[in-house]
């Protein structure tokens, strides 16, 4: 369906959304994956079976809260730390407790670090595992036909298109994620960044070098 | 099962196409989609691997064409449906516009707005507190099973009948292969097992590149 089409209102909290300002805009109908998604939400609630605020709660949480900046903290941390990255390649789930970071779709963390000799990027072929806890919610790109098909059968052709070319002699490990366990990658610590303080290297730390897929740049960017 | 969500290997799909600064949800029905979904499953009528079961029986030609949150959608309707919690025809009347008086459910565990934040950090689906012992140590020889259920399995078809190496042991957890077709917990241990890229995809890829995938002790035999 085309984004064109899509005109959602289900709920009053979200008036300042931007498929309802285009709802009210062009008058359009509601596409039929809204309407079906509005008459599940409003059977849930009439049944008693799900709480208006809870929903609101959730969303929250994982739109504002929980994202990519816990991992870069992790990163940052580990970068200027040693003690704390050799607690975290040991035990990623305790270290990462250690910053609050621990819940949903994270009962058990596995950093693994990458070096000039190790490239490490991690997938879910069979969903979209993805450490919620450290990450968020995963991009559309990772829920993607494309990675998910690809990043197991060629992953040097996928990261090169991704513009990380990695040494012929470096070896690429592929972590599937197909259990309860979420990876997350340590990426190389980037030249040129010894006089920045943890706080500017976590800036530096994007989503896509903890998934594996981007290497850290020394003047950040993403 | 062998559905449309058993991706890896497949050919066809074109780039990974990555969209620079990407909103958390795209439309407004992505954000209730995954609330109400993550709301459901805190009823305790389901396990997280019934409800990744419930997405993959969504037709294969469906699933390539429809996005994640769609598969979510998909999975919610069914598990509700199959729970007899609400029904495709309660659904069916509310999108012709009839909003009747709902059957209401008795004792439902619903999740509340003060417990959203605790039930977030305390989720723990699948982690198994049983001693068992591990049928496998770190540096053993595997070799998958070559296994074709029609019900739910977390062993990948690219990687069934292939050998590999037991790298990490995780320690015991929940088996999806029974608990997501409703047969128990079974507790067992799970291992990150590393394949090299030839072992999975024949003498055209690297030497040097390796998968791992995390399987359990029903899924391995010695090698």
């Amino acid at each position: 369906m085309s984004h064109d089409h899509e005109h959602g209102h289900h709920h009053h909290h979200h008036d300042d959304d931007d498929d309802v300002q285009e709802h009210r805009k062009h008058g359009a109908p509601l596409s039929e994956v809204e309407l079906r998604v509005r008459a599940l939400e409003s059977l849930l609630v009439d049944k008693g079976l799900v709480e208006p605020a809870a929903l609101d709660a959730l969303i929250d949480t994982y739109e504002t809260k929980v994202g990519p900046r816990n991992g870069a903290r992790i990163v940052a941390r580990a970068w200027v730390d040693e003690a704390f990255r050799a607690r975290l390649l040991e035990d990623g789930t305790s270290a990462v407790a250690e910053h609050g970071f621990v819940g949903r779709q994270s009962e058990k963390l596995v950093v693994v670090e990458n070096t000039p000799s190790v490239h490490n990027m991690v997938v879910c072929t069979l969903c979209s595992c993805y450490p919620w806890a450290v990450l968020g919610l995963p991009p559309v790109w990772y829920k993607s036909a494309p990675y998910r098909s690809r990043a197991v059968i060629d992953p040097r052709g996928v990261l090169s298109e991704l513009g990380v070319n990695v040494p012929t002699d470096t070896e690429v490990r592929v972590w599937d994620s197909t259990a309860e366990i979420r990876y997350m990658v340590l990426p190389e610590r980037p030249a040129g960044t010894e006089r920045l303080s943890e706080d500017q290297l976590a800036d530096l730390v994007t989503r896509d070098a903890m998934i594996g897929v981007a290497r850290v740049a020394p003047s950040g960017g993403r | 099962m062998n559905g449309g969500h058993d991706l890896g290997g497949m050919h066809g799909f074109g780039p990974v196409d990555i969209e620079r600064d990407e909103p958390v949800f795209h439309h407004e029905w992505e954000r209730r989609a995954f609330a109400i979904t993550l709301a459901a499953g805190f009823l305790g009528k389901w396990n997280i691997d019934q409800s990744r079961f419930a997405r993959e029986q969504m037709p294969p030609a469906e699933y390539l064409a429809t996005t994640y949150y769609e598969h979510w959608l998909f999975g919610l309707e069914k598990l509700l449906h199959d729970q007899d919690l609400v029904s495709r025809d309660e659904v069916a009347a509310r999108l012709l516009g009839r909003v009747g008086a709902a059957r209401p459910v008795a004792d439902a565990r619903k999740l509340k707005v003060e417990d959203v934040e605790p039930a977030l950090r305390r989720s723990r689906a699948s982690k198994a507190d049983e001693d068992v012992a591990p049928r496998y140590r770190v540096g053993d020889r595997v070799l998958t099973r070559n296994i074709h259920p029609l019900g739910h399995t977390r062993l990948p078809r690219y990687a069934r009948g292939k050998r590999g190496v037991v790298a990490i042991d995780h320690g015991v957890w929940v088996f999806p292969d029974t608990a997501g077709n409703g047969l128990g917990r079974k507790p067992q241990h799970c291992y990150s097992v590393r394949f090299e890229a030839r072992e999975l995809w024949g003498d055209a890829a690297t030497s040097r590149d390796a998968i791992y995938i995390d399987l359990w002790d029903d899924h391995l035999e010695p090698a």
